[in-house]
């Protein structure tokens, strides 16, 4: 084992893993940080915390990650490159580390032109390659990015995010390797709608054998509404959401729609539950936190292992 | 305030509106004699500063006459002068001088009739708009 | 080449009004160019900066002269007979001739006429895109050609980030993804593997990290 991480455990243990995601809010309300991570108490092995999400500021991963270790549940602590240099990140990840945070996420960062800040410069000193490096490094060589030797090496599960259906697509599965090769355990991927292309990908990561080298983790997100939906199709760049699913979600009244973006929800994850090389769901259902339990427990995943 | 005869210059394109002119001329056609024009040999070789300088010295409305889309001898210099007059109308309204006062237009070299009611509706529209700022200011 | 594009005429014009008289100073490299301050362009703005102040009641004199090169003491030289003519200097060289100006003319006060905007090429007739950000260790060799620092929004080193979408960056759709541009010459060359090579940590040292950088070529220094 690289770490104490319970996300490790549960996948070096041959389950499926869950994890799901809490975005910090926007000002000085730790309650609402309780509040959602409550919400999957017991549901998910992991809680994804976001770094300024969106490029929108927020409490900082760090410190929502520590509240929500404070309520004994298990913080995966975001980090992009967009807003810290390798001085400022190397020092977030001992401090968190510190504070007994052990699964973190390493990530370039949405452009702050997305965000409230777009006059905001774009720090990317180092990128989610190279994070991934310094992350490892610190770890298991227990030195610094700069070459310094570190006391105490932070034994950081390492994630990193891996998107099936951007382009070039043909570069995806490389992408991937080059990811493992930097120091990625485990991935977590973009949200999964269009299930065929999300195979295809699989086929390839599978032909380099890279599921046996690190946990792949198949991110799904249920739909609240039909407009969610075609936001998602039509405005997230790198976000594929097939026709298909939109017509379905368009295809029943307002008041049926979240039920059905839960119904394709789960089949999605019993679909993806066949592809060989998941090793788990990363659930992100972006402030609808409460729904995440009735897609678990109707998809089988509960009552989560104890590892 | 003594009646107010409008200056203006038109950068008239040899290919087209030039000789539009002479017929205009020969046709007996008549048109307002406050239009100065200048002959150039395609309507894209008038230069943002060869504008700006007619307004500087005392011009109240200029325009570009060029040929009719797709008709343009030297294949789509009018274009050019069209995106040039559209440029430096931005730049007049930085400067304090209505765009309105610049404008481009298209004819063929066999439109007299129209040549001469370009210049007489040009005139009339400066003529209402009144003098350029820059003359005013200059006589104060 | 160095681009740039003029400044708002409102912005100038507050700059100058405590002045009489104006030397504006053109500059025939770069800003040449990408017709941002030329010769062309000085009369353009004399002009405008003309007629814009006679509006507002103030009649100034502009004087114009275009220097070969605005960043080079050499060719600054030759202001010397007609800067105390000057109550002030407008200059519309990048933003290397406007400190040359400021250098070697202590008492004068010197203005911006541009905005300095970036290294770039003509991408075609009235079009400049950045292309380099001087970032004093090129790595053009190993990425075929196409620059990631300079030409994806994220600098990203390895690879394209999960917002490349057929070719365009997720920033805007005018934008290449670099990494897209990268990846078709690497292609092209037959080098996908290179690829597979992680790029390390930069050392931003040699791209300004360090402070102002300086060139010295010994057999030529004086």
């Amino acid at each position: 084992m690289k770490s104490e991480s319970r996300l490790e455990k549960i996948l070096a243990a041959g389950h499926l893993a869950v994890t799901s995601e809490c975005g910090p809010p926007r000002g000085c309300k730790p309650e609402d940080v309780v509040t959602k991570s409550k919400y999957l108490e017991g549901i998910v092995d992991a809680i994804n915390v976001t770094d300024n999400q969106t490029a929108m500021v927020r409490m900082s991963s760090l410190a929502a990650s520590v509240i929500i270790k404070q309520q004994g549940l298990n913080p995966l602590f975001q980090v992009t490159c967009r807003d810290r240099n390798r001085l400022a990140m190397q020092a977030d990840i001992i401090g968190a580390y510190s504070l007994g945070i052990d699964t973190m996420l390493c990530l370039s960062g949405d452009h702050t032109k997305f965000g409230d800040h777009p006059q905001a410069a774009n720090v990317h000193d180092i990128d989610s390659m190279q994070l991934l490096q310094m992350v490892k490094g610190m770890r298991d060589d227990g030195v610094f990015q700069g070459g310094a030797e570190l006391k105490g090496a932070p034994k950081m599960f390492i994630g990193a995010a891996a998107n099936p259906f951007a382009d070039p697509f043909e570069l995806r599965v490389m992408r991937l390797a080059k990811k493992i090769a930097a120091g990625a355990d485990f991935i977590q991927t973009q949200c999964i709608f269009n299930v065929d292309k999300f195979e295809q990908w699989m086929e390839g990561v599978r032909a380099k054998g890279l599921h046996k080298k690190c946990y792949i983790l198949a991110g799904v997100t249920p739909c609240k509404s039909l407009g969610a939906a075609r936001y998602m199709s039509k405005r997230v760049p790198g976000m594929d959401v097939p026709k298909e699913v939109v017509d379905r979600m368009a295809s029943v009244p307002k008041e049926k729609q979240a039920e059905e973006g839960v119904n394709i929800c789960i089949e999605t994850i019993e679909r993806l539950k066949k592809v060989e090389g998941v090793a788990g769901f990363h659930i992100m259902a972006i402030e609808w936190e409460e729904i995440v339990e009735e897609i678990c427990e109707r998809a089988g995943l509960l009552p989560r292992p104890q590892v | 305030m003594e009646k107010f005869e409008p200056v203006i210059v038109a950068f008239c394109c040899h290919y087209c509106a030039y000789t539009a002119a002479d017929m205009a001329g020969s046709q007996r056609l008549p048109y307002p004699t406050n239009v100065k024009v200048i002959q150039v040999p395609c309507s894209c070789k008038v230069d943002a500063l060869h504008i700006v300088k007619a307004f500087e010295k005392g011009a109240d409305g200029v325009y570009v006459a060029g040929c009719l889309e797709g008709d343009c001898h030297f294949k789509n210099g009018n274009e050019k002068a069209a995106r040039r007059v559209e440029y430096v109308q931005k730049y007049l309204d930085e400067i304090g001088i209505e765009s309105e006062r610049l404008e481009m237009v298209m004819m063929s070299a066999g439109m007299g009739y129209r040549f001469a009611q370009v210049a007489t509706e040009i005139t009339e529209k400066i003529r209402k708009l009144g003098p350029s700022p820059i003359k005013t200011a200059t006589a104060l | 080449m160095i681009t740039a594009e003029r400044k708002p005429l409102e912005e100038l014009i507050e700059y100058i009004k405590p002045f009489k008289r104006i030397l504006l100073l053109g500059c025939n490299e770069c800003v040449t160019v990408c017709s941002a301050g030329g010769r062309k362009e000085v009369g353009l703005l004399a002009s405008g900066l003309q007629m814009a102040m006679l509006k507002s009641g103030n009649n100034i004199e502009i004087r114009q002269h275009t220097l070969e090169r605005q960043c080079d003491p050499e060719y600054v030289e030759e202001l010397v007979p007609m800067i105390n003519d000057a109550d002030a200097v407008m200059s519309m060289a990048c933003g290397c001739g406007v400190q040359e100006i400021a250098m070697r003319f202590k008492d004068k006060p010197v203005f911006p006429a541009v905005n300095t905007t970036f290294m770039g090429a003509s991408e075609r007739q009235g079009v400049w895109a950045e292309r380099c950000q001087g970032c004093g260790n090129c790595l053009l060799g190993e990425t075929g050609g196409i620059c990631p620092i300079a030409r994806c929004a994220k600098q990203l080193m390895n690879g394209p980030c999960g917002g490349s979408v057929t070719g365009k960056c997720e920033i805007s759709d005018d934008v290449d993804c670099a990494w897209q541009l990268i990846w078709d010459r690497l292609k092209s060359l037959g080098l996908e593997e290179r690829y597979m090579e992680i790029t390390p940590a930069k050392d931003w040292r040699s791209g300004g990290g360090s402070g102002p950088r300086k060139i010295i070529r010994e057999d030529l220094a004086e």
